[in-house]
């Protein structure tokens, strides 16, 4: 580049602490840009600073004749070299004055700076690809989903055959996982909805004077329906997560590698533990949230129509036959195995990396509340004409 | 965050200060004291490796040095400063590579290296996306490599997009946790190739942690070496190798230690890059 005399009041470079300046000057009838102060990262990421800076850059002069003076700068690192190339255009400037160390650093942003090779737009038959790729991968699903009911099944019956090599010790810390620590949140939600729905069904009834049909309609919907489903819901969440998240983390550190290499079965080991804890323990739980969400129930319409519980217990077995109670028990057991096999099958999915966990655990909780509710339509249907007193 | 103090130019200038430093865990079984009176001055220019048994607290003390940990006593200044009251800028001040890399999985290569200066949300777009792609080069990557996940990368390309993301706003202070475990000799050899490479030309301060003797002996120009609770050598390899102590004995002159001695002596000792009066510029 040719050898200019640059303006001669340049400030001085031993102004190390100085924030990033840059300025435009008139000298021997040539236009000078003169940059100095530390064009570093850190006295860039002061807000103060940078918009200073900024706002000089854009009110440079637009022409790229200018001279540039670059000798003044105390501190240049590559994030300042790349504000200079940006300005100008990725191409040197005709006249350029700078240190040594200076060009260094901008030869090197210089030579590295170029275009990102874009992902090229995917083509119709790209997407119609992807399209039908859908179809096998249902089909996928559907067949490993079936493989780990059959796995099941063939675990189940190796248990029976010698239950003394069965793993009792997960399955007893999973019945307490599962069962026992749910019992609180549980009962309060149950309760809760209980005294929800009496307030709600007492305002009709009045109007029409049948009072006390009050039990019949509390006894029904909750020992029937919303108790083993509002259960189901709330262990999904809370179980079925924690068992995706668990065999998901057991594959990102390749502890279900281990296994295999141990000759340790997962269907025998993991997932039938889990899945016979949540039968067990989900049926349980039902029956609880039930009990809960009737009390709730005696307790407001108590309070709002005056049933006593006394009469609201001795009316009970009249309005709800005991075919719903094991009908419900039946529904739980399904649900606690769908819960748990779901969770399994996508905790098993879940490529070794943290993304597909969170990604693999939302599937588990959005997939197993919706079998709940596909299942329970489908017993509500199969099951019409049982426990109703006609 | 704009730091005044600007940086002196004397040769010697203190980058990490460490004084007195105790640093006691408390467990079950009582009081664990990994550190006790432990004093460690880290010069500009220096490449410092921490040497010590399992559980003398080598990650602890750069973990500290990060201000991810306090101290129980004494103190941590890094470019005199406390280095807890780092905040956006923190970057800016010191890089750190994680032993497993630490890329944020949900972000593409690019976005990885980028993250810090965008956090920042000062700087134009197309400026921080370039800044990012000149770093994928300088640590060895093509710009081709860009869009990837980091799951889709190797061992040695995820430590590379790693250290370009602790080099993106060029900090002058860089710290290594087991920079080439877990790597081929072959890539730890560009590796270190790499970051000797970078510590010239960015006249960076290196802090490492490593077991592998190669790398120590290839990198470092001082070795400080943790036992009994406290830096009891540092100096060149040399040096330390000649301190009587039974722990260097038993690390250096083993078997792994004589084979990795024996490379040394065909090779000169790494010299100490003289330390240049600005940081953040290059040298060439």
């Amino acid at each position: 580049m040719p050898s200019t005399t640059p303006p001669a009041d340049s400030p001085a470079a031993a102004d190390v602490g100085a924030s990033p300046r840059i300025e435009s000057r008139e000298q021997d009838g040539k236009r000078w840009i003169v940059a100095s102060g530390r064009w570093t990262t850190l006295a860039m990421s002061s807000p103060s600073d940078w918009q200073a800076l900024a706002k000089s850059l854009d009110a440079l002069p637009r022409q790229d004749d200018a001279a540039w003076d670059l000798r003044p700068i105390a501190q240049l690192d590559h994030i300042g070299a790349q504000l200079l190339w940006e300005r100008w255009h990725h191409d040197w400037p005709a006249t350029l004055e700078l240190a040594p160390q200076h060009k260094a650093v901008l030869d090197q942003v210089a030579q590295y700076t170029v275009g990102t090779p874009e992902e090229p737009p995917k083509t119709l038959v790209e997407r119609l690809r992807d399209f039908s790729h859908n179809g096998p991968r249902a089909m996928g699903v559907t067949r490993d989903f079936v493989g780990l009911i059959g796995q099941l099944t063939i675990d189940v019956g190796r248990l029976l055959a010698a239950p003394h090599r069965g793993p009792w010790r997960d399955f007893s810390g999973h019945l307490y996982q599962f069962g026992a620590t749910a019992l609180h949140i549980t009962a309060l939600v149950g309760l809760l909805i209980g005294v929800v729905l009496a307030y709600l069904i007492s305002q009709q009834l009045r109007q029409y004077g049948a009072e006390t049909f009050v039990v019949n309609i509390l006894g029904l919907s909750l020992v029937r329906e919303l108790g083993p489903v509002l259960a189901a819901v709330l262990i999904a969440g809370r179980s079925g997560s924690a068992i995706t998240a668990q065999i998901g983390v057991m594959r990102v550190t390749e502890e279900l590698d281990a296994m295999r290499v141990m000759g340790i079965p997962h269907g025998f080991r993991l997932v039938m533990p889990r899945v016979l804890a949540l039968a067990i323990a989900m049926p349980l739980i039902s029956l609880w949230t039930s009990m809960a969400a009737l009390l709730g129930g005696m307790l407001a319409a108590d309070a709002a129509l005056d049933i006593s519980p006394a009469y609201f217990l001795s009316a009970l077995p009249r309005a709800v036959p005991i075919a719903n109670l094991w009908l419900a028990t039946a529904k739980s057991a399904v649900f606690g195995i769908l819960i748990a096999l779901i969770g399994c099958y996508f905790g098993m999915k879940v490529k070794p990396n943290t993304e597909s966990l969170g990604r693999g655990t939302t599937s588990s909780v959005v997939t197993s509340i919706t079998a709940v509710i596909l299942v329970d339509a489908l017993f509500a249907v199969l099951f019409k004409g049982i426990g109703f007193r006609g | 965050m704009n730091t005044q103090a600007a940086p002196s130019s004397a040769a010697s200038e203190t980058v990490v200060d460490i004084r007195r430093l105790w640093t006691v865990f408390k467990n079950t079984d009582g009081e664990q004291v990994v550190h006790r009176d432990l004093d460690l001055r880290i010069a500009r220019g220096e490449v410092l490796s921490l040497v010590g048994g399992s559980g003398t607290g080598k990650t602890v003390l750069l973990r500290q040095i990060l201000g991810l940990e306090k101290p129980s006593k004494g103190t941590v200044e890094v470019l005199g400063q406390a280095p807890g009251e780092l905040s956006a800028a923190g970057a800016a001040n010191v890089g750190m590579l994680f032993q497993h890399g630490a890329l944020f999985s949900a972000f593409s290569v690019l976005e990885n290296i980028a993250f810090p200066l965008r956090e920042l949300k000062l700087l134009p777009d197309e400026l921080i996306r370039n800044a990012a792609l000149v770093k994928l080069q300088m640590v060895g990557l093509e710009p081709r490599h860009a869009n990837r996940s980091p799951a889709d990368l190797s061992g040695g390309m995820i430590k590379r997009v790693a250290l370009a993301r602790a080099l993106i706003m060029d900090p002058p202070l860089l710290l290594l946790d087991e920079p080439t475990a877990g790597l081929d000799p072959e890539a730890s050899d560009s590796f270190c190739d790499l970051l000797r490479g970078l510590h010239r030309e960015l006249g960076l301060t290196v802090v490492m942690v490593t077991h592998d003797l190669d790398t120590l002996f290839d990198l470092s120009t001082r070795i400080a070496v943790l036992a009994d609770q406290k830096v009891i050598a540092s100096g060149t390899a040399r040096e330390v190798i000649a301190y009587p102590h039974p722990f260097i004995h038993e690390y250096f002159l083993g078997g792994r230690g004589q084979r990795a001695l024996e490379a040394l002596h065909d090779r000169p000792a790494p010299e100490r890059h003289a330390p240049r009066p600005e940081a953040g510029g290059a040298e060439r």
